[in-house]
């Protein structure tokens, strides 16, 4: 792996912007606004894990809040069930993870083409959000944690400190974890772009047969990245169980849209981007719930449409081009 | 000479149309064979076969006396099989370099210094930083040529390697290909018979499927019925 100064620069810039929000917020930040912020950030690391997915591996995957609800219902089934959180995260991160493996094996080693990837991944997360709403009876009980059905599960354990089940984080402890999460998994997945996998991962993206005739095995590169991808969106499923409580909204039709919509405004084929796209329209919905007049759904609905016309590239693509473009002026 | 690769009775149906009937070949160490025939006489079909994008119906394919019948193009590409297609196949984001530094190789610097020297080998050396996307088609063919030798393979399978390229170009690559066949063996799928005649030792002709005749160059544009399924004429 070659990391240039380009990429060491933007994981520095990403580490610093992140230890300053998680040092900074949690002293001027109300709880109330914290609790939401820290909400913001676990559907950011969400918009991030499908913005690797979809805009550098090409995979267009409808249903990526399949993988955020499954983190989300197995943290809190274990941590219910162990009554320590410290080995409910890592089984929360490795069941999404097989189950994003065992998904992706199905459809990229069965050659499914991109539309009905799509399909099949939406099907997914809507066949759990059935039947997560179905689990209401006593019947669907893991050990001692009940599923809830249309409720969830309200009681969902926050995190505690690894192996000390009585010393729970606070709120403000919730929010710093989340922070440096996305910060780290970002690095993370800079470092994957810049490694010999992930330079193929993109390859694929661009051409496929190409890169399967220069001897790549482009399903097993597919499944890698899906399978990160998965791991990312169960550690946000994590981090969202922590601030709200798991119930089937995390599976919903209107998560898994919305995921969408934040990658497509912020700039496909960014990692920044999906982010920023995240963190605005989840700012502008919830102040136009505050408003009367609106229907926050219309709200993004439009919001969305004008953003496929205005700046079709995205948020931050765009925002890249017109910057580089007022410094060439600016050049002499 | 050793065989490389041999198929024995190929056969790749499309429903009720056989576009490979039974085509049984050898392609020898350091050959260049040319694989003609007018529009569908089964060349592209049976390109797609030997590289793994098809699997046929019937027959198998042997490199080197090991069945790979049912081997993936990948798998086939790291025996030591460069594959290039009719379209160029390219990365249009990168540039000529990025995109030849992804042959597979053992480390970065290997992959760097064996992308420049299969880009200098084709004259392309200069367009090294050029972004794939913006050259000329057929430069975009010798960035795809590139790609395919930069890992130093085998044997080259070549489909159409001339399709879009002017007479210059075409002369280019027709040296281009007798170059490269003094380290490589080179199986050519084209129908344009000028590029053939610069270039042709041993010529396997496709009719309807299957092969017509398999001679040398001077013998087979001799025959009369080569020329007659040219000119679509019906031949015995």
């Amino acid at each position: 792996m070659t990391v240039n100064v380009r990429t060491a620069l933007q994981i520095v810039a990403a580490l610093i912007v992140a230890g300053l929000a998680a040092w900074l917020l949690p002293q001027y930040l109300e709880l109330f606004t914290l609790i939401n912020a820290t909400v913001f950030v676990s559907m950011g690391l969400l918009a991030l894990s499908l913005g690797l997915i979809w805009g550098f591996g090409g995979i267009l995957c409808f249903g990526q809040t399949a993988f955020f609800g499954i983190g989300g219902y197995t943290y809190a089934v274990a941590a219910i069930n162990f009554g320590d959180t410290t080995w409910a995260v890592p089984l929360a991160l490795l069941v999404p993870t097989a189950v994003a493996a065992a998904l992706g094996y199905l459809m990229f080693f069965g050659r499914i083409s991109d539309v009905y990837m799509g399909v099949i991944t939406l099907t997914t997360t809507l066949i759990l959000f059935k039947f997560a709403n179905s689990t209401a009876g006593d019947q669907w009980t893991i050990g001692t944690a009940p599923l809830g059905g249309f409720n969830g599960i309200p009681g969902t354990p926050p995190l505690n400190f690894p192996l000390d089940p009585s010393n729970q984080l606070a709120p403000e402890q919730v929010f710093v974890v989340a922070v440096l999460a996305l910060g780290i998994c970002y690095a993370v997945a800079k470092l994957i772009l810049r490694t010999r996998f992930g330079r193929v991962a993109v390859a694929i993206k661009e051409n496929e047969l190409r890169a399967e005739l220069l001897g790549y095995d482009v399903r097993l590169h597919k499944l890698g990245l899906f399978a990160i991808g998965g791991f990312m969106a169960g550690l946000a499923g994590i981090l969202f169980a922590n601030c709200v409580f798991v119930s089937p909204t995390m599976f919903s039709l209107s998560y898994a849209g919305q995921v969408i919509i934040w990658v497509l405004v912020g700039g496909i084929g960014t990692l920044v981007g999906p982010v920023i796209g995240c963190m605005l329209i989840q700012a502008l919905t919830t102040y136009a719930g505050t408003l009367s007049a609106i229907d926050p759904n219309l709200l993004l609905g439009v919001l969305f449409m004008l953003a496929v016309v205005v700046v079709p590239k995205g948020l931050l693509p765009t925002a890249t081009t017109i910057l580089l473009r007022l410094m060439r002026r600016g050049e002499p | 000479m050793t065989a490389l690769l041999t198929t024995e009775g190929l056969q790749m149906r499309f429903g009720g149309v056989v576009a490979v009937d039974g085509v049984s070949l050898a392609i020898n160490e350091g050959e260049l064979r040319c694989l003609i025939g007018p529009n569908g006489a089964g060349k592209s079909t049976f390109f797609k076969c030997l590289t793994g994008q098809y699997k046929p119906t019937a027959g198998r394919i042997f490199w080197r006396g090991k069945d790979i019948t049912a081997l993936d193009p990948f798998a086939i590409a790291r025996l030591g099989v460069g594959i290039k297609t009719q379209v160029p196949s390219l990365f249009d984001g990168l540039t000529a370099l990025e995109g030849v530094c992804l042959c597979r190789h053992s480390s970065e610097a290997e992959a760097k210094r064996r992308a420049m020297r299969a880009l200098e080998r084709l004259g392309i050396g200069a367009l090294a930083n050029r972004r794939v996307g913006l050259l000329a088609h057929g430069q975009r063919q010798l960035v795809e040529l590139a790609m395919v030798v930069a890992p130093e393979p085998d044997l080259i399978i070549l489909d159409e390697p001339t399709a879009g390229m002017s007479t210059e170009e075409t002369n280019r690559a027709a040296d281009l290909i007798r170059e490269l066949n003094q380290q490589h063996a080179i199986v050519v799928v084209e129908h344009d018979m000028q590029f053939i005649r610069a270039i042709a030792r041993t010529v396997t002709v496709f009719h309807q499927g299957r092969v017509l005749m398999e001679d040398s160059a001077a013998t087979v544009f001799a025959d009369p019925r080569v020329r007659d399924v040219y000119l679509g004429k019906a031949v015995a």
